[in-house]
C-alpha cells in the first residue's frame, strides 16, 4: 500500500461528512420541534422494526424522529464501511485508529441517543448533541486527510501560517465548541425562550434574575410548544450564549484581518477566514430571528446548522494550517 | 366475623369522622390584565389534528378566566397533611385526549388512585409523564386503543402530561396524598368537601402565578376563604 490520493476513498469520506452534517440538521429539527420522546420505544418504532414502520405513523413529531433515527443508521452504516475501507486500503496507522475513532463514536452516539429515550433522561441530550458535534468535525478530518490537497506531496511550498495565528484559530475554535454546548444545554432545557427580546433582555442590557422577576416573567410567558416554566439559571445561560457569541464574531473578525495581514488578500486561508467571519455573521442574525421568531423550527435549526458549519470551518482552518506550515518547513 | 367487626368499626370510625366535618368554599379571583393567549397555530399543518378545527383554531389556556375576574384552574389544597390517601378507593379520573388536546387540561389526583388516559383522536398519541417525583413514563396510543391507567405513588404538583407527536398538547395532574383538595371552576369557585374540624393552611396554586396560602379553621359550618392572583 502506498500514500496515494484514492478518488473513491475521498469521496466516499465526503459522502460521510455530508450525511453527517444532514444527520445534525435533521437532529435540530427533533429538538427544535420538541419530538425526541415522540416514539417512546428504541431500538424498535413503535414496536415495529425500525426499518419497517408503516409510513401512516410518520407524522407530527415522531416523522422527525423516526426519519432522525433512520439517517442516523445510514450514518453509522457508512462510518463503519469508512473504518473497514481506511483499515485495508490506507497506510497511515493514525489515519486508521482515526477510523476506528469514528465508528467506536457513532455507536456510542447512537447508544447515547437511544438511551435519552429509554431512559427519559432530557440532560442526555445536551452530550448527545455535543459527540454530534465532534463526530462531525471528526467525518470532515478524515475526508480532509484523503483528500488529494492533503496527501499531494509535490504540492508547491506554500507560506507557513505564523504560530500566533494558528493558536488563534484553534482558541477560537474551542470557544465555538463551548458555545454549541451552551447551546445543547439551552435547547434541551425545554422550556423556550428564556429571554424573549433581543438585543436587549427584558428591556435592559442585563436582565434581573430575582425570584420576583423570573415569576413576573413566567406570568407574562405564553408558550406554544415550551411549557417548561424558566429560571435565573436559563436567564443566565442565555446572556452568557449573547456574550461568547460577541467574543467568537470579534474573534473570528481578527482572524479574518490577520490572515489578510501575514498570508496576503488572495491565499485560500484568508478566504476561508472572510467565510468563517461571513458565516459568523449570518449566525449572529439568525440567532436574533430565533429570538425574533420565537424560536420557529426552521429559523432554529438554520441557527443550529450554521454553528455547526462555524464549528467546522474553524477546525478545518486550523489543521490546513498545520499542514502547510508542516510542508513549508 | 373478625373481618365484619373490623369494617364495621372502620365504618363507624368514618362516620365519626365525617360527621363533625364541613367544607371548605372560596373564589379565586385575578386582578390585573392576562396576556393574550396564543393560537395553537402548529395545528394546522397536521392534518388528521385540523380536521377537528375547520373554523378558528383552539389557543393556549394559561388563563381561563370568567367575566366576573374569577380564575379557572387553580388547585387549591390543605398543606401538610399527608398518608391520609383514600386513593385506592376512589373513582378513577378520566383524561382524554380529543382535538390533539387534553381534557382537562389540569387535574388533581390522590396517590394511588387510578386516573385513565383515553384517545379519542383517529391519530396515535404518545402519553409521556414527566414528573418530579414520580417515575416517568412513556407510552405510545394507538387511535381505538385500549385505555392507559396510570397511579402515582407520591404527591407532587403539577406533574405535567405531553404528548411529543403533538408538542402542544400539555395536561398538568397535581397528586396529594389525602383527599382535601379542589380545582376551581370556571367561575373560579371551589369546594373542598367534607375537612375534619380544626386549623390548617390552605393552598392555591396556579401553575402559571405560583401560590398563595391562607390560615384558616374549620368548624362545623365549614369555612370560607377567597385568594387573589395579581399580575404585575
Amino acid at each position: 500500500m502506498n500514500n496515494k490520493y484514492n478518488p473513491a476513498l475521498f469521496w466516499f469520506a465526503v459522502l460521510n461528512a455530508v450525511a453527517t452534517f444532514l444527520l445534525i440538521g435533521l437532529g435540530g429539527l427533533v429538538t427544535s420541534h420538541e419530538a425526541g420522546m415522540s416514539v417512546p420505544d428504541w431500538p424498535t418504532s413503535y414496536g415495529y422494526n425500525m426499518f419497517a414502520l408503516p409510513i401512516k405513523f410518520w407524522t407530527g413529531g415522531a416523522f422527525f424522529e423516526h426519519t432522525h433515527r433512520l439517517l442516523a443508521s445510514v450514518v453509522g452504516l457508512l462510518t463503519t464501511i469508512l473504518a473497514v475501507w481506511l483499515w485495508l486500503k490506507d497506510p497511515r496507522k493514525w489515519l486508521t485508529w482515526l477510523g476506528i475513532a469514528a465508528f467506536l463514536l457513532v455507536i456510542a452516539q447512537g447508544i447515547l441517543g437511544g438511551l435519552r429515550v429509554k431512559w427519559q433522561l432530557d440532560w442526555l441530550g445536551i452530550p448527545h448533541g455535543a459527540v454530534a458535534q465532534a463526530f462531525q468535525v471528526l467525518t470532515c478530518a478524515i475526508a480532509l486527510f484523503t483528500s488529494r490537497w492533503w496527501l499531494d506531496s509535490s504540492a508547491e511550498k506554500q507560506v507557513a501560517v505564523p504560530r500566533g495565528l494558528r493558536s488563534h484559530v484553534l482558541y477560537v475554535t474551542i470557544l465555538i465548541f463551548i458555545q454549541l454546548l451552551i447551546a445543547a444545554t439551552m435547547r434541551h432545557q425545554h422550556a423556550g425562550l428564556a429571554i424573549p427580546d433581543f438585543p436587549l433582555a427584558y428591556g435592559k442590557i442585563w436582565p434581573s434574575t430575582s425570584a420576583e422577576a423570573v415569576a413576573s416573567y413566567n406570568a407574562h410567558r405564553v408558550e406554544i410548544n415550551n411549557a417548561n416554566p424558566i429560571t435565573a439559571f436559563q436567564v443566565n445561560l442565555q446572556m452568557a450564549h449573547r456574550l461568547v457569541a460577541y467574543a467568537i464574531f470579534l474573534g473570528v473578525a481578527a482572524v479574518a484581518f490577520l490572515a489578510r495581514k501575514k498570508l496576503g488578500g488572495a491565499d485560500g486561508l484568508t478566504r476561508l477566514a472572510w467565510f468563517w467571519f461571513a458565516l459568523l455573521a449570518l449566525q449572529i442574525v439568525l440567532g436574533a430571528a430565533t429570538v425574533w421568531w420565537n424560536k420557529a423550527a426552521d429559523v432554529t435549526t438554520l441557527h443550529v446548522m450554521v454553528g455547526a458549519s462555524a464549528l467546522l470551518t474553524g477546525a478545518l482552518w486550523w489543521m490546513m494550517a498545520e499542514r502547510r506550515t508542516q510542508r513549508a518547513k | 366475623m373478625k373481618k365484619s367487626l373490623l369494617l364495621l368499626s372502620l365504618g363507624i370510625f368514618s362516620a365519626l369522622q365525617l360527621a363533625g366535618a364541613a367544607d371548605i368554599t372560596g373564589v379565586i379571583n385575578l386582578k390585573g390584565t392576562a396576556p393574550a393567549e396564543k393560537e395553537l397555530s402548529p395545528i394546522k399543518d397536521d392534518p388528521t389534528c385540523s380536521a377537528s378545527y375547520p373554523g378558528a383554531l383552539p389557543k393556549t389556556k394559561f388563563y381561563v378566566v370568567s367575566a366576573g375576574g374569577g380564575l379557572a384552574d387553580v388547585i387549591v389544597s390543605l398543606k401538610g397533611i399527608s398518608g391520609k390517601s383514600t386513593g385506592a378507593s376512589a373513582a378513577p379520573l378520566v383524561l382524554d385526549q380529543k382535538g390533539c388536546l387534553y381534557y382537562p387540561q389540569i387535574l388533581a389526583v390522590q396517590t394511588g388512585q387510578k386516573l385513565i388516559v383515553k384517545n379519542s383522536d383517529t391519530c396515535v398519541h404518545n402519553v409521556h409523564t414527566v414528573p418530579k417525583e414520580n417515575a416517568p413514563q412513556n407510552l405510545v396510543q394507538m387511535p381505538g386503543g385500549a385505555d392507559l391507567n396510570f397511579t402515582f405513588d407520591k404527591p407532587e404538583p403539577f406533574l405535567k402530561f405531553q404528548c411529543d407527536v403533538h408538542p402542544w398538547m400539555f395536561a398538568w395532574v397535581s397528586v396529594f396524598d389525602h383527599p382535601y383538595f379542589a380545582v376551581s371552576g370556571a367561575d373560579g369557585k371551589f369546594t373542598i368537601k367534607d375537612v375534619p374540624p380544626g386549623k390548617y393552611t390552605l393552598e392555591a396554586a396556579h401553575r402559571k402565578l405560583g401560590v398563595q396560602t391562607a390560615e384558616i379553621e374549620i368548624k362545623d359550618t365549614g369555612a370560607a376563604q377567597n385568594f387573589t392572583f395579581e399580575i404585575k
